[in-house]
């Protein structure tokens, strides 16, 4: 972000502008209370794991976004940062999968 | 910079990326804290893919023989056994609070852990905003409550691991292997090879995945410090100079909340 304010001289400050940062704050907190909501009252299973992940995602999406400031940046800085994290995040998602896959396999194994 | 501004007056639009200019419109020291987060998130995806394998290869504890006699899952969970054949539900584990003894508070305090560095998170860039302004004090201001609330976070984090290494008044029975034979012994918390609440890799993700989150609050905390006493020494008021150096370390604190989002989803909630 530019310092749009470089030339106020001292003493003589414009007013904060807080309201998205507030704004965002209320949102990450609920979101998050939701996220405990759902740990006690949901059964555990594929469901339940998946929405978890997906609100994780949309806190990340808010810090990343908004306080980081991401969202206002150029273009091309954008996609810089998030294509390879989408990458990685992938790797995460399919490494929990594949742990799974690997799970059947060597507990069947033993079975047999 | 008066450089870089009488060189985009002769090119064109499209000769962006040919020299003379700011492609990203950002500072190199903005971009290199940019690339460095991204690195680092690399780092932090390496642990959590190791994590998602290791506990994903060992038996959930819904499909043991020992939940399996129970007429349903929310039975089974009520009746919840640590044992190192299966992997435990977080929440059974993760119970304790300071001075509630004994009692059964489960994800409350990584609950408080996550509001404080969420709530830290906050005040940082309400300091980043404070310089813009290019207001002094209200950067001293917030850049202090965000120093708290990463020593706070600290701590909590020292009493959280203390407790996990100590572990629980009741323990569990594991069998240790001792002078040639299997023995059965109770143990209480945890180490890197044998823990009460479940297999070893469980204890080993937590310290390294954890540890690892700490030392960056660590030494978030560190640099905040550091800028803190930059900006309370006038530094960045000095003429043609600017309030960035506490963007840029926002941008890393920003960061270390983010993967406490990650890890407390993946390691506390799932």
């Amino acid at each position: 972000m530019a310092y749009v304010y470089e030339n106020v001289p001292p003493g003589q400050y414009p007013k904060p502008q807080t309201k998205v940062i507030w704004k965002t704050f209320w949102i990450l907190f609920f979101v998050t209370a939701l996220e405990f909501l759902l740990a006690f009252t949901m059964p555990t299973g594929g469901l339940r794991t998946s929405i978890f992940v997906l609100m994780t995602l949309v806190k990340a999406f808010y810090i990343v976004a908004e306080f980081m400031h991401l969202k206002h940046e150029v273009k091309g800085l954008v996609y810089a940062i998030l294509i390879p994290t989408i990458f990685v995040i992938w790797l995460i998602g399919a490494m929990f999968i594949e742990g799974g896959s690997i799970y059947d396999l060597v507990y069947n194994l033993y079975k047999k | 910079m008066a450089h870089s501004a009488t060189a985009t007056e002769t090119k064109s639009k499209t000769s962006v990326w040919f020299g003379g200019t700011e492609p990203f419109k950002a500072s190199w020291g903005k971009l290199m804290m940019w690339y460095f987060l991204l690195s680092d998130a690399f780092t932090f995806s390496g642990l959590l893919v190791a994590y998602a394998v290791l506990r994903f290869t060992k038996p959930s504890y819904y499909e043991s023989e020992y939940a399996k006699q129970f007429a349903s899952i929310k039975e089974a969970g009520e009746k919840f056994v640590s044992s190192d054949a299966y992997w435990p539900i977080p929440e059974k584990i993760f119970d304790a609070f300071p001075f509630f003894h004994g009692q059964y508070l489960p994800l409350v305090f990584v609950g408080l852990m996550t509001f404080i560095l969420i709530m830290s998170s906050v005040t940082m860039v309400l300091a980043v905003e404070a310089g813009h302004r290019r207001h002094r004090a209200d950067v001293e201001k917030w850049m202090l409550w965000t120093i708290l609330g990463g020593l706070t976070f600290l701590g909590c984090q020292a009493w959280e691991w203390t407790h996990f290494i100590t572990g629980t008044d009741k323990g569990a029975v594991r069998d240790v292997w001792m002078n040639g034979e299997w023995v059965k012994q109770t143990i209480h918390g945890a180490n890197l090879f044998i823990n009460e609440y479940g297999p070893a890799p469980f204890a080993f993700c937590f310290f390294t995945i954890t540890g690892f989150h700490g030392f960056h609050v660590f030494s978030g905390v560190l640099i905040n410090i550091i800028v803190f006493y930059n900006v309370a020494m006038g530094i960045y008021d000095r003429p043609g100079r600017n309030y960035e150096m506490v963007e840029k370390v926002g941008l890393y604190w920003h960061f270390v909340d983010l993967v406490w989002v990650f890890v407390f989803t993946f390691f506390y909630l799932v």
